[in-house]
């Protein structure tokens, strides 16, 4: 339990991916089944524990003392696992020869009743020392926030058993924990695991951005282009009566999309963009889409407004049939025919983007037909679906970013290598009447700038800061002073969480514009104006 | 007497009228007791200064040797009689030099502990419980959440994450007097006997602490020129500011640690982007607390510096008369 609860503290305070994976190969590497599987699942989300509520918890540590006392000591401390992990007293004359290990923890927590289940969880924090404590607390408690997603998680097993990650992502489905046979194979102690399940995840294709000079090298003619929409890349599957949307990371969406997913009367696998609206008639926008996701459940009343549909790419299989291994045009040809069998409500066929040479793609590329659209993708007629990012058979070509003038409010330090430099900035146009302007924040970018830019921000913010918050500086910023920030983003979306009512996708510094006077940066009607096309 | 009649609180510090003297006073007064050398207790400019040997040479490293009209140093367990005063000095455990300091007069017995700690530190003397009618307790740590766990694991943390990361450099924040010390003698302790890399401020103090016999092996400075270019699997250790600040960047993707009590809590290392908190602290823990007031037999306890509401709680569920002593100018952040 000890090497848990270790784990997880160091993955919560190590920003850094490549710092995350090593932590976690390491991990799987030196610790012993079923212990490291069950810690995997707990990662991923993947570990049944029947849930203790916080009032519980609270009554359990306040017969065991001073509720005045464990008061003080939670209000200094502000989260109630970690306050808990920490008062909860030792038992006098109760010392166990050592502790619990997670699977032993895990075992005992899963064999709890609803009635004995804080009986058998204040037993186990007794049996524990503090951190162990508090890896328990938040096993029960659900939602171990240690910013490592399934994903990662994934990456981390292929890393440990020097695989590519599309593997990982194809078998993970059919597994369960503690996963014994996976890490008997990536231990190279084993064969693959047969896969037996229905319905899995097939690794996904992917492109590359065009780079300058790329297409000169490329024959229009040996490239189909069709638009990039800005959705959500999704792969149905539909085996054996059983029907699964999935994420590009080959995470299972389909909870949060019962309608698209009820449509899926088929036995394939398609590849296709998720969208919402009827694409018979109009397409959402994807502040529409939004209204959709990271949703526990679905109202009927959602599903009515925002009905999800998916605007098919790519046909992977079909009945026992597996096309990947044909090429572009053939597959096409196949999904063109199976998409008329489907209803029209929820499927329909990306369209080609008829072009004759790169310039005219380049012209509809830069003024696409839909605000859902993200710019072109290029795909060779002659390529077989394969897993990953095969440099040269597909490219995106996107639409220009969006630029606003944005002033700089507030900057943090980084992490690593930039643990020394103001790095991260927030920064915000003008909003108010004239003469009561004021700064609204409308997003953070911490990448964008060279080296070079980056020291020079770095003095800016030293000589300019106006108060301090632990890591965050306030910076001078005024109609007078301030440092004038060409911000680059993808979109706009609305938001409710920022006082701005705004929030950018993907923002990056493109510019510093030392040259601009503060009160000549943007104001906070240029980026509704963005909002409401 | 009542016990407030021989020490009580004025704005200069702790003051006892019938021996004219004042315990860790912030400014300058006549007659200065000090329990150790962190600039908070221990200031320059008083006219005399009585202190132990170790807390006297660490104010002479800190403030130049005219830091005082006139010293004299105090030996641990001699009674030294100030205008009918008795007062002792006693071993505190914190830093090297630390004392606490035993006020008695007609029969009334005071102990002025100063900062104090009781796990075993192989940089100083341990701290001994003395028998009092009123101790006078910090309580920095004073708040059950604040269990420090045993330092060696907390190294072994630290080694642990310098073999996971040979690529980068570990920064290790600790206070210039004591802390950063003591977390040298540990890696020693725990067989690292690679050089450790040293900010400047450290220098002196770490060179004191080798002349009295503490052994921290082979201290480099951590500067470019001159000195190593490459600090690629290195600790270094240094005042926990410098590495937030221009001087940090010499060093190639380093993991910043911090070790302070206040890693206790998840939040503060967070706050602080500190990558590996080491819980390693120079004060003493709730546990300690409460089990020093316990052995020291007093009837009324002082608390100061620190959380006193949760001891002073504490004290009247056991019983123990108990009252926050407000002295100013201590910092909060005394660990």
């Amino acid at each position: 339990m000890n090497r848990f609860a270790e784990l997880l503290d160091r993955l919560v305070l190590t920003p850094s991916r490549n710092g995350k994976l090593t932590l976690l190969v390491d991990y799987f590497r030196t610790v012993e089944d079923p212990d490291r599987g069950l810690a995997l699942a707990a990662i991923t989300g993947d570990l049944t524990i029947a849930a203790v509520k916080p009032a519980m918890l609270r009554m359990l540590v306040t017969e065991r003392m001073d509720p005045v006392l464990f008061g003080y000591s939670y209000d200094y401390v502000g989260d109630l696992a970690e306050t808990v992990s920490l008062v909860w007293p030792q038992t006098p004359g109760n010392i166990p020869n050592r502790e619990p290990t997670l699977g032993e923890v895990v075992a005992k927590l899963q064999a709890a009743s609803r009635s004995d289940g804080p009986k058998v969880l204040a037993g186990l924090l007794d049996s524990a020392g503090i951190s162990a404590r508090f890896a328990i607390i938040k096993l029960v408690t659900g939602g171990l926030r240690i910013g490592v997603s399934a994903r990662l998680a994934k990456q981390a097993l292929a890393d440990f058993g020097k695989l590519d990650v599309a593997e990982i992502e194809e078998l993970w489905h059919g597994l369960s924990p503690p996963y014994m046979a996976l890490f008997a194979w990536l231990e190279g102690k084993a064969e693959k695991p047969r896969n037996t399940a229905m319905a899995l995840f097939r690794p996904v294709m992917l492109s590359n951005p065009v780079g300058d000079g790329d297409l000169e090298k490329l024959d229009p003619g040996d490239y189909a282009a069709e638009w990039k929409w800005d959705g959500i890349r999704v792969q149905a599957v539909a085996e054996g009566g059983i029907r699964r949307l999935y994420s590009r990371t080959g995470d299972d969406v389909s909870g949060a999309f019962p309608d698209l997913a009820d449509a899926m009367h088929f036995s394939a696998t398609l590849d296709g963009e998720l969208l919402v609206g009827d694409p018979r008639e109009a397409t959402g926008t994807f502040s529409d889409l939004q209204q959709r996701l990271n949703r526990k459940t679905v109202t009927p009343k959602m599903q009515q407004q925002h009905p999800a549909f998916m605007r098919c790419y790519d046909l992977l299989q079909l009945g026992d049939e597996d096309l990947r291994a044909l090429p572009f045009r053939e597959r096409r040809g196949r999904l063109e025919a199976f998409v008329k069998t489907l209803d029209p409500s929820r499927f329909d066929l990306s369209p080609f983007v008829a072009f004759a040479d790169w310039q005219v793609l380049e012209d509809l590329r830069r003024a696409p037909p839909h605000p859902i659209i993200e710019g072109v993708m290029l795909k060779r007629w002659d390529s077989p679906y394969v897993a990953g990012r095969p440099k040269g058979p597909w490219f995106k070509w996107k639409r220009d970013p969006h630029t606003v003038d944005a002033v700089l409010m507030y900057a943090q330090r980084g992490h690593g290598k930039r643990s020394s430099f103001y790095s991260d900035y927030t920064f915000g146009v003008w909003s108010g009447a004239e003469g009561e302007e004021e700064l609204v924040p409308v997003g953070k970018a911490y990448f964008g700038f060279t080296d070079e830019e980056l020291k020079q921000i770095d003095k800016y913010v030293r000589d300019n800061t106006v108060e301090r918050f632990g890591p965050v500086r306030s910076v001078r910023a005024d109609r007078d002073n301030g440092l004038v920030l060409e911000v680059a983003f993808e979109g706009l979306n609305r938001s409710t969480r920022h006082k701005s009512g705004v929030a950018m996708r993907f923002p990056r510094i493109s510019r510093l514009r030392w040259d601009k006077p503060a009160n000549e940066a943007d104001r906070i009607e240029t980026l509704q104006a963005l909002l409401d096309r | 007497m009542r016990a407030s009649d021989l020490l009580h609180p004025r704005p200069e510090g702790l003051y006892c009228p019938p021996g004219d003297f004042f315990i860790d006073p912030v400014r300058p007064v006549d007659r200065a007791l000090v329990t150790h050398g962190h600039s908070d207790h221990a200031r320059s400019g008083h006219r005399s200064v009585l202190a132990t040997q170790q807390t006297l040479d660490i104010m002479g490293l800190r403030y130049g040797d005219d830091f005082a009209g006139t010293t004299q140093a105090a030996r641990l367990g001699e009674t030294i009689a100030l205008d009918g005063v008795n007062v002792s000095f006693h071993p505190a455990g914190h830093v090297l030099g630390s004392a606490q300091i035993s006020v008695e007069h007609q029969g009334m017995r005071i102990v002025a502990s100063g900062d104090y700690k009781r796990r075993r530190d192989a940089t100083c003397a341990p701290f001994e419980p003395i028998r009092c009618d009123v101790f006078i307790t910090e309580a920095t740590f004073g708040l059950p959440v604040f269990r420090h766990p045993p330092d060696t694991d907390e190294i072994g943390r630290l080694l642990k994450s310098a073999a996971q990361f040979p690529e980068r450099s570990h920064l290790v924040g600790a206070y210039a007097l004591g802390k950063a010390q003591r977390v040298m003698r540990l890696l020693r302790d725990a067989g690292y006997d690679k050089p450790l890399y040293i900010h400047g401020a450290l220098a002196r103090l770490s060179e004191y602490y080798q002349s009295q016999g503490i052994d921290l092996g082979i201290l480099e400075p951590a500067t470019v020129d001159g000195g190593k270019d490459d600090f690629t699997g290195a600790i270094v250790v240094g005042p926990p500011s410098a590495f937030a600040d221009r001087w940090a960047r010499r060093f190639p993707d380093p993991i910043s640690c911090f070790a302070s009590g206040w890693m206790r809590i998840r939040q503060r290392a967070k706050q602080g982007g500190v990558e590996l908190p080491l819980i390693i602290s120079d004060h003493a823990d709730w546990d300690e607390l409460t089990t020093t007031i316990k052995q020291t037999g007093a009837e009324e306890i002082w608390v100061t510096h620190g959380r006193e509401e949760a001891l002073v709680r504490w004290c009247e569920l056991e019983g123990i008369a108990a009252r926050p002593l407000h002295l100013v100018g201590y910092e909060d952040e005394g660990d």
